[in-house]
């Protein structure tokens, strides 16, 4: 079988599973599981196959037209483009989507809704490896609308949850409003550059005998950054992503971590020298992932539920991949788009088995609850793996990647003329550089926060925790209930990833050969300087911690625990997202004098754990003068418009019941008026033949 | 012999003929005015016949059928008549409103007292007038057309 | 009536034929049959006294054979007395007998939509009498010229060579209602056996609803 046909078979196997899985769901519950693993996990074979027979030579294209498209100058073709950068998130996205599909069928063994879930989980893979693949701005376009909808069915799948309602419709439209100028940047980039064809696209214009050069790119590029903010999150539009922490974890660690909020990143990095060709487009996205950066780490520091601290987190490793692409190094912002999924994901996965095995997804419970750690050991040893990658020790694979972009950011900083062809301003690197740096010592400060209360907490003898979801929690126990032994394949699939984890960052010294050819290894000033921050952050944080758990040694009892040994992992995690707000009176913070957090961020805590705010500016900016012009509406719609339909109905109403009085029963009424009538038909129609 | 002469007779007696046929209460006196109104037609077919000297005599012909028609319909008429006459006690044609808009008040007392008038037998007085069912009285007319 | 003749002789001045200040002597009788002939028929549509506007009806009836006489329609004069004369108005009083008809003078002989008749009455008379002046005035019957247009042996020859189909439809018809009538009038015999009272108990009962109607 020839490379490309092998391609065209990556995203078709999962889409093809979707479909069965949703026609057979119902019917054949036994086939559920098989139609949802082995598609996923062929396609991960198949993809890693052409990544090797690919091997980082000269890109690979195949196109066949799609015949009525009504333009025939600018015509939609599904065509692939097989380059370094496409395989390898290839591999990387089925991969993950392969571990997330073993790990739900133990997370979601009993949920009655799995079919459907493992098919749009499905449907969403073959849609992201479409993007992955598809060098046709219309074709990708369809592969990212499909992850949008996918995206939110998945976060609304607790639906019977307030929070899983609201979050999926938030995702869906934040994400839409992106979408609208992306759709309108991608016409505009067409018509001007007169294809869909990525590949044309950037052929035509980084070669230098062509001369082309786009009209408008910064409008174009800003046009499209829009969409790029909207769906991997980056400030303005990243608001969503916190929410949609109320889908199942599995989802998050898929979607929400490693893949679809990748998508965004992974295609500027596509079209990187339509963004190139414009100064102000690459300002824009360095101010954008310097303020999604710092202010993500900040929010981080200050939440209270352990997946809403990974999901800002995964807003500020998206920020150093825009990062990355605003110093115009695409191999850098691969790079650690490689490394973080497979790290992020580890994280998510093992916060899933941590959840159940609290029973909560309170921080400030669980630094009240002893033992977690031996509990659930395999979350706890590839937990901290992972973290160590986030915080960006080395010699774990965050370290590599994350060093790779500082290196790019230090390079454009320093030495603007060398290297590439394209010009980036110095500021721009010193922007991203400096952010970069300053969020690697707050990355290590969350992560040891997350660490230490996740696993170190201890447990107080203090009765009565009060007990959220009433039907099977323990009163009085110190530690949490005692839910069963994690599930084995979810365990089994944590070490899966946490191999990848440690070893990914070495691959830094081949990757070049498969991107641009620009070096990744660390350079030695900034990996001095990144790796001493981020040891800063972590003593810092451990002293805070120290101090705030002896000064608050009376501190309140305070947690709610669900308990439910017999219950697949998601039930319990439903829970904890159904119950935070009433028992901590916030979705995302808890008041919990222990937070070292709490201590470090000072005043700024209580804005933090509110993303700044955020919410509530576009709350005020934009909802509440679209509720306004509703109720407006509606006030016009119900007084204004209805009062002319119920004139008319009264109007009628009133002749019936005036002609109403006519009908006597009495025949010689009818027939005199009948008489009457035809008398006044004949003399008009005498009159009128007398006047002719 | 002027035309107009009969013609305008038959204008009069037809004119007439409608005033009786819509001021008259007795349904006997309406279909006596009808008859005038056949009456005036037949003038003015005869009249015509002789004027234009139809070789058919189609005027006459006609008259003929008309006065056939006419006795037909007085036949079946006065039958109509009496038959309302026996079911409801009343020749009067604007008591017998059943095709008005029913406010259920109006044409009540009407019915009421005709179903009294109709429905008792000899020896029972109308003990109960107000709680007569006025659908006694439609079965039976039902039942007698 | 005058009116319209004045009308008529006015019209009459314009055109070049007879004009209607000259009449024959036909003329002079149909006008004053015709004078008799309304009378009668306004009388019958407006009197009180039920059998008398039957028998007033009896006069307008015989006015109009008369006329057809005058109009030499000899056969059609006599079947109108024969059959309207001689037969409808015996069944129209019979009609009334039946229904119990008070004898005299009885109040509510008009209903209550005798102005709106009236009103339509006479501006039908009008607008029809202007028209039919307005067309007819100087067209002349020509009676003495020519074959006999009505008499028996004519109408019976035309009857019974051109017109024969549709007078045996007619006979058809007739027999129709004939049968309806005799269903329409006949006694629920089946229903009670008491039928005969029925119809007796209808007429006092009708005497004791008038004076309740009266009371409410």
């Amino acid at each position: 079988m020839s490379t490309t046909t092998l391609a065209v078979l990556v995203p078709l196997l999962p889409f093809l599973g979707a479909l069965a899985g949703l026609l057979l769901g119902r019917r054949a519950p036994a086939y559920v599981r098989p139609l949802a693993v082995l598609p996923t996990l062929t396609s991960a074979a198949l993809a890693t196959a052409v990544a090797v027979r690919q091997g980082g030579e000269g890109a690979l294209t195949g196109a066949t037209r799609l015949t009525p498209t009504g333009n025939d100058a600018l015509p939609v073709e599904l065509a692939f483009h097989l380059d370094g950068f496409a395989v390898l998130v290839a591999v990387l996205v089925a991969a993950v989507a392969s571990c997330v599909q073993i790990y739900s069928t133990g997370y979601l063994r009993d949920d009655p809704r799995y079919p459907s879930y493992a098919a749009l989980v499905s449907l969403f893979t073959a849609a992201m490896l479409l993007v992955v693949y598809s060098d046709d701005l219309i074709v990708l376009l369809v592969g990212w609308e499909v992850m949008g909808i996918c995206s939110y069915f998945l976060v609304g799948h607790y639906w019977e949850t307030a929070a899983a309602r609201s979050a999926s419709l938030k995702a869906f439209l934040v994400t839409k409003l992106g979408d609208v100028p992306f759709i309108i940047g991608i016409l505009a980039l067409a018509s001007e550059a007169g294809t869909f064809r990525i590949s044309t696209i950037v052929t035509r214009l980084t070669s230098p005998l062509s001369g082309f050069e786009l009209e408008h790119p910064t409008v174009i590029a800003l046009l499209l950054l829009a969409g790029v903010a909207g769906k991997s999150a980056q400030f303005p539009l990243h608001t969503w992503l916190p929410d949609a922490m109320a889908g199942p974890t599995p989802v998050s660690a898929l979607i929400h971590a490693a893949t679809m909020v990748a998508a965004g990143v992974y295609f500027v990095a596509r079209l990187l020298p339509v963004f190139t060709s414009s100064a102000a487009a690459l300002a824009v996205l360095a101010a954008m992932a310097a303020v999604t950066m710092v202010g993500s780490a900040l929010a981080a520091l200050a939440q209270d539920d352990i997946k809403r601290v990974l999901a800002y987190s995964t807003v500020g490793q998206l920020g150093y991949m825009t990062g990355a692409l605003a110093v115009a190094d695409r191999g850098a912002a691969v790079f650690h788009l490689i490394s973080h999924g497979v790290f992020k994901a580890l994280l998510f996965l093992a916060a899933g088995v941590l959840i159940h095995a609290a029973g909560t997804n309170s921080l400030a419970a669980m630094s009240r609850t002893g033992g977690l750690a031996g509990r659930a050991p395999d979350a706890y040893w590839t937990m901290t793996v992972a973290l160590l990658a986030l915080a960006a020790v080395p010699p774990f694979a965050g370290f590599f990647s994350k060093e790779a972009v500082l290196a790019a950011a230090e390079h454009a900083a320093l030495d603007p003329a060398g290297g590439a062809a394209h010009t980036v301003p110095p500021a721009v690197g010193w922007t991203v550089l400096l952010a970069g740096l300053l969020t690697a010592a707050l990355t290590a400060a969350y992560a040891t926060r997350l660490w230490l209360l996740a696993f170190h907490g201890r447990g107080f003898a203090a009765p009565g925790e009060s007990t959220a979801s009433g039907e099977s929690a323990e009163p009085g126990g110190n530690t949490a209930p005692g839910h069963a032994r994690q599930p084995a394949v979810m365990n089994a699939v944590l070490w899966a990833l946490a191999g990848p984890t440690i070893a990914v960052g070495l691959l830094h010294g081949a990757l070049p050969d498969w991107f641009d050819g620009r070096t990744l290894a660390p350079t030695l000033t900034t990996s001095v300087l990144g790796t001493g921050l981020a040891a800063a952050g972590i003593v810092v944080m451990y002293a805070a911690w120290r101090h705030s758990t002896a000064t608050a040694a009376a501190r309140a009892p305070l947690g709610a625990v669900a308990a439910h040994p017999e219950a697949e992992p998601a039930v319990s995690e439903a829970e904890a997202i159904a119950t935070h707000r009433a028992v901590y009176g916030d979705i995302a913070a808890a008041v919990d004098p222990a937070d070292p957090g709490r201590l470090l961020l000072g005043p700024l805590h209580r804005h933090a754990a509110r993303g700044f705010h955020l919410d509530a500016l576009y709350a005020a900016v934009a909802v509440r003068p679209v509720l306004a012009a509703a109720r407006l509406v509606r006030f016009l719609d119900r007084e204004v418009v209805d009062t002319y339909v119920r004139g008319a109905g009264g109007t009628a109403r009133l002749l019936g019941a005036a002609v109403r009085r006519a009908q006597t029963g009495n025949v010689q009424t009818y027939l005199g008026l009948l008489l009457a009538g035809s008398l006044v038909l004949a003399v008009a129609a005498a009159l009128v033949a007398a006047g002719a | 012999m002027h035309l107009a002469y009969p013609a305008v007779l038959a204008v009069l007696l037809f004119c007439t003929g409608l005033y009786g046929v819509l001021a008259r209460r007795n349904a006997i006196l309406v279909l006596m005015s009808v008859e005038l109104m056949l009456n005036a037609v037949n003038l003015n077919l005869v009249a015509f016949d002789v004027w234009l000297r139809d070789t058919l005599h189609a005027g006459q012909a006609l008259t003929l059928f008309t006065i056939t028609i006419a006795a037909a319909e007085i036949g079946i008429g006065l039958a109509i008549v009496l038959l309302v006459h026996r079911n409801r006690g009343t020749s009067h044609i604007d008591r017998l409103r059943d095709l008005a808009e029913t406010d259920r008040t109006a044409t009540d007392s009407d019915e009421a007292t005709v179903a009294d008038a109709t429905d008792n037998p000899v020896g029972s007085p109308a003990g109960d007038p107000a709680g007569r069912p006025t659908d006694t009285r439609l079965t039976r007319g039902e039942a007698t057309a | 009536m005058s009116a319209t003749a004045n009308l008529a002789a006015s019209a009459a001045a314009v055109s070049g034929t007879p004009g209607f200040l000259s009449p024959t002597g036909v003329e002079i009788l149909f006008l004053l049959v015709g004078l008799l002939t309304l009378g009668a028929a306004i009388t019958a549509v407006t009197t009180r006294q039920l059998v008398h506007a039957a028998l007033w009806l009896v006069v307008a009836l015989g006015g109009i054979a008369v006329e057809y006489l005058l109009l030499s329609a000899e056969f059609i004069a006599w079947v109108q007395v024969l059959i309207y004369v001689g037969a409808v108005v015996v069944l129209l009083l019979f009609g009334l007998m039946l229904t119990r008809a008070p004898i005299g003078r009885s109040p509510d002989a008009d209903s209550g939509n005798r102005p709106v008749a009236l009103a339509v009455a006479v501006t039908a008379a009008a607008v029809l009498v202007t028209v039919v002046v307005d067309a007819f005035r100087t067209t002349w019957i020509d009676l003495e010229d020519g074959a006999p247009q009505g008499t028996t042996d004519v109408t019976g020859r035309i009857l019974f060579q051109h017109w024969v189909l549709p007078f045996e439809a007619l006979s058809v018809l007739l027999l129709a209602a004939l049968v309806g009538a005799i269903v329409l009038s006949r006694r629920e015999n089946g229903r009670n056996g008491t039928g005969g009272d029925g119809d007796g108990d209808g007429g006092t009962g009708s005497g004791t609803r008038a004076a309740g109607g009266g009371e409410r």
